[in-house]
């Protein structure tokens, strides 16, 4: 039972990365967006963990959740500071993009909330919370 | 316990599909909408006041967004030109501009202004074929491209009071406007007659504005 709700959370948390590497695809490779430098650095972070949970479903959960942390842990603090600077709580010239599209562009917005850098960092902030969930189930009985 | 291979798998193949499937979707409904706007509104493609190369009386319009300070435009534009001179008198270059760069508008407004004086095609080679050095990314001198100008045997005086018209200032708003009704994202990118290139390459191209031809002429 717990084995199988570990699992769970586990296939969930592959399930997010992989609609997020497959929806940042569409948006640069279907619909043409250029990604910032900001967003790059976000998939580098993101894109690793589809292959990752994916053959730790099957090696050892635990060790894995490990080994995914610290991509989890970059991709969210990268997004994050990138909705702050998307949102302008910090200045644009306090931002590191100078060449090709600025990082505080604004590619969509659903429902006047919905922005890339949204997705991106709840993406993260899901794939996060799953692999404590896993973690937690794993320690306590 | 779950099946974990086929969760996994099935997921995959899902997600794929899907990938493929929405692809295809907005590829579809691009066209669509595109064709629909080129029908309806052929100002949106082709305005009045864009440079043209070629016959006036032709019937296949290549709609290209370019940019002096963009390497792919500077590639394309002498196989451009091979494609004007083989269908020659039945299709019409349109320029449009897509001002992606850090100084596209200050070399707009420099080849607009060339062209107040008659030498705008002059005027565009020139900064196509210079582009390494005035546009270079790494270290752009946009001051050269006075220089190159000088050499075409413009009045600079005229050509640097022009550059400031509103006219020219209207001009490329107006192209800024049309793009992101147009979705244009990159450069170049071209459209014939309002349809948006099936894929990208000089031989799509040949092969779409052969078509054009076939069907109207």
């Amino acid at each position: 039972m717990k084995e199988s709700k570990s699992l769970l959370f586990f296939y969930i948390a592959w399930l997010v990365a992989a609609i997020a590497t497959l929806g940042s695809m569409f948006f640069s490779e279907v619909m043409k967006y250029t990604p910032c430098s900001m967003c790059w650095y976000q998939r580098i972070a993101m894109y690793p963990l589809v292959m990752i949970l994916l053959i730790g479903a099957w090696k050892s959960i635990k060790e894995t959740t490990l080994f995914a942390t610290p991509f989890v842990l970059i991709g969210w603090l990268i997004a994050l500071y990138h909705n702050l600077l998307h949102y302008k709580i910090i200045p644009e010239s306090a931002a590191p993009c100078v060449q090709g599209v600025p990082c505080s562009t604004v590619y969509i917005n659903w429902f006047g909330f919905i922005t890339i850098p949204i997705l991106s960092l709840t993406a993260f902030t899901i794939i996060g919370v799953l692999l404590i969930l896993e973690k937690r189930n794993r320690n306590h009985a | 316990m779950l099946n974990k291979k086929n969760i996994f798998f099935g997921s995959s193949v899902f997600l794929v599909a899907l990938f493929i499937i929405a692809t295809w979707a907005y590829k579809d409904a691009k066209n669509e909408a595109l064709s629909f706007m080129a029908k309806d509104n052929k100002e949106l493609f082709m305005p009045d006041y864009s440079p043209r190369y070629g016959n006036a009386d032709a019937k296949v319009f290549l709609i290209e967004f370019l940019d002096p300070e963009c390497e792919s435009c500077r590639r394309f534009y002498p196989q451009v030109k091979d494609i004007l001179k083989k269908y020659e008198g039945k299709v019409q270059l349109v320029v449009r501009y897509a001002p992606f760069h850090k100084n596209s508008k200050i070399a707009i407004r420099a080849i607009e202004a060339a062209r107040m004086q008659g030498l705008y095609w002059e005027s565009l080679e020139t900064l196509f074929k210079n582009q390494p050095y005035w546009g270079n990314h790494h270290n752009p001198k946009p001051e050269l491209i006075f220089d190159y100008l000088l050499q075409l045997g413009l009045d600079m005086d005229k050509l640097r009071s022009d550059m400031k018209s509103p006219e020219i200032t209207k001009m490329i708003e107006q192209d800024v406007a049309d793009l992101k009704t147009l979705e244009v994202r990159g450069t170049p990118t071209f459209f014939i007659n309002g349809k948006p290139l099936s894929s990208f390459s000089m031989n799509t191209i040949d092969s779409m504005i052969k078509s054009e031809i076939e069907t109207l002429y």
